[in-house]
């Protein structure tokens, strides 16, 4: 359509529009929202509470059938769950507690990925070391710490080399300083792998600092804000408004005009 | 109004050190006290012991014989084969009704959870028959399987199959969303599905319903079998207790109760014990 040929895009969510029935209710968490996301972005969905970007990571999953538009993977519509579409959730029990750290990310080679036994062996053992945890690979998810699990759900997810890596919220409900160093590791390891990245959040600073690309929600329902780049810090633009600024009144301010200077986040 | 006081920031150079973990032993008897096993134990040989100077003290065996009366009545009747026949019988019985009744659990949780209206089926159901006691059907079992096993299976079907599914069921209820997506994203069949996300994430109230379930069978079944007494020729711990009653070997009373509860207590701590170790426990899914 386009003259200039656009890179085809890893993940193509056009039109999407999502409602979900809560009794006589009926919710639009999402209303015709688009974007692509092309291979080995960071790509961030940004908004407050009620932008519905859980039910959008849902849709992408094949969790949430949409009212209308749909979800294109490497081009073909996504109709259900695969392991093509790897998650890592906020919750720290998407571990299976009856396996040990090895046996979930192996599982999930072996039944996911489909991969033969001593191939998910190896590969989990790689991705286990790679996220620092190959001296827990024998222990029980039960012990251990919030971070650690995630750092195990991230391995599992990497391992199963899906098309694109799917992050809800992952460090949401760990303590400040361990978020930080999450961030910094999972940039390491996109430093290393280049997977494609989904990545949800609410927060402003790890949007900035996760994405390259950054796409705001408003709310109720949640609709395209605005869509823009990030290099990793939190840079001035031309007219001299931080880029956290710049999203805080894209997200919430009323107008540019009515709200001179910047209001730091 | 207080000023804040500037002071010199402190920075000193730390180290790890070796007493931030340590071994500290303790004594041989806290650690014996810890053993759960060992202080129910000392806490059985204090009842027996009353028990046993309690008889003494009554000195009436027809009504309440000592434990050593007891213990000495349940070697004879070990030794004479009556006991080992008997819980032969009893447990060949209880295991065709137990292993029935959980094939049926298994088969009306499978529709259960495929269906809204087999999950409809199935708590009406369990509403329906889980109050009713097992041994309440046994005479209309007697008419409708006749004077044989068949009665005795029906009624331990009944006993086992309205817990173990209803706690199956509730069990695959609350296995967490994020778990199921989990599974889900892996593309599993839904055979694999049940198999391995729904049945070890329901563990806890699997485990539990099995305990309720053989709890159920197992006293359905004695009580039919005092009602009921011998079928295909040989009578189980039941028809026993019954038996010894009516020649008045009250001992031997005490002998067949003794062995219900040894039973009891076996299974309990060696099946579902180490079931419950080896799997929820070591799992962190029961604390």
């Amino acid at each position: 359509m386009l003259a200039n040929v656009a890179p085809q895009p890893l993940l193509a969510v056009q039109e999407l529009t999502l409602q979900y029935r809560d009794g006589d209710r009926l919710f639009t968490a999402n209303y015709r929202v688009s974007f692509d996301v092309l291979k080995a972005d960071r790509f961030v969905v940004l908004g407050p509470s009620g932008c519905g970007k859980s039910t959008l990571l849902r849709a992408i999953g094949g969790f949430h059938v949409p009212t209308e538009g749909r979800v294109l993977l490497n081009g073909a519509a996504v109709t259900a769950p695969g392991p093509d579409r790897a998650f890592v959730f906020q919750e720290f029990d998407q571990l299976l507690p009856w396996k040990t750290v090895r046996a979930n990310v192996e599982f999930a080679l072996c039944k996911g990925s489909r991969l033969a036994r001593q191939e998910a062996a190896e590969r989990a053992a790689h991705f286990l070391a790679r996220v620092g945890l190959a001296q827990f690979a024998d222990n029980y998810p039960h012990t251990l710490s919030g971070g650690m699990k995630q750092r195990v759900a991230i391995a599992r997810a990497l391992a199963m080399g899906p098309a694109i890596l799917l992050m809800d919220e992952p460090f949401a409900a760990l303590d400040a300083l361990t978020r930080e160093r999450m961030q910094d590791e999972l940039l390491q390891l996109w430093e290393e792998h280049r997977f494609t990245l989904l990545f949800v959040t609410h927060s402003i600073p790890e949007a900035i600092r996760v994405g390259n690309r950054i796409l705001l929600l408003s709310a109720h329902p949640g609709q395209v804000r605005a869509e823009l780049d990030s290099d990793g810090v939190d840079v001035a633009a031309a007219d001299g408004e931080l880029l956290s600024a710049r999203i805080h009144h894209l997200l919430f301010g009323h107008s540019d005009a009515s709200r001179p200077g910047g209001h730091h986040a | 109004m207080p000023e804040l006081q500037q002071r010199p920031p402190r920075i000193n150079t730390v180290q790890a050190h070796d007493f931030a973990v340590q071994q500290v032993p303790r004594s041989r008897w806290a650690k014996a006290w810890d053993n759960a096993g060992l202080r129910k134990g000392v806490l059985v040989v204090a009842l027996l012991l009353v028990w046993e100077l309690y008889a003494r003290s009554l000195g009436n065996p027809l009504l309440f014989p000592t434990f050593s009366a007891t213990a000495a009545a349940w070697f004879g009747s070990v030794a004479d084969g009556s006991i080992p026949g008997a819980a032969v019988s009893t447990l060949a019985l209880l295991f065709q009704g137990y292993g029935l009744g959980l094939l049926l659990a298994g088969v009306l949780t499978a529709l259960a959870s495929a269906t809204r209206l087999g999950a409809d089926i199935l708590e009406t159901l369990t509403a329906m028959f889980n109050p009713l006691p097992s041994i309440a059907l046994l005479p209309l079992a007697l008419i409708w399987f006749g004077l044989g096993d068949g009665s005795i299976i029906f009624v331990l079907v009944h006993a086992v199959l309205w817990a173990v599914a209803l706690n199956t069921f509730s069990g695959f209820r609350s296995v967490s969303v994020t778990l199921k997506r989990v599974g889900r994203s892996y593309g599993l069949s839904p055979a694999g599905f049940v198999w391995h996300i729904l049945v070890p994430g329901a563990f806890p109230s699997i485990l539990a319903g099995l305990k309720i379930g053989w709890a159920f069978a197992w006293r359905t079944l004695i009580a039919a079998e005092l009602v009921f007494g011998v079928s295909s020729g040989r009578g189980g711990l039941g028809w026993y207790i019954y038996q010894s009653k009516n020649q008045l070997q009250i001992p031997n009373v005490f002998a067949g109760l003794l062995t219900v509860i040894l039973f009891g207590l076996l299974v309990e701590h060696l099946v579902f014990g180490v079931l419950e170790k080896r799997t929820v426990r070591r799992w962190g899914m029961l604390q």
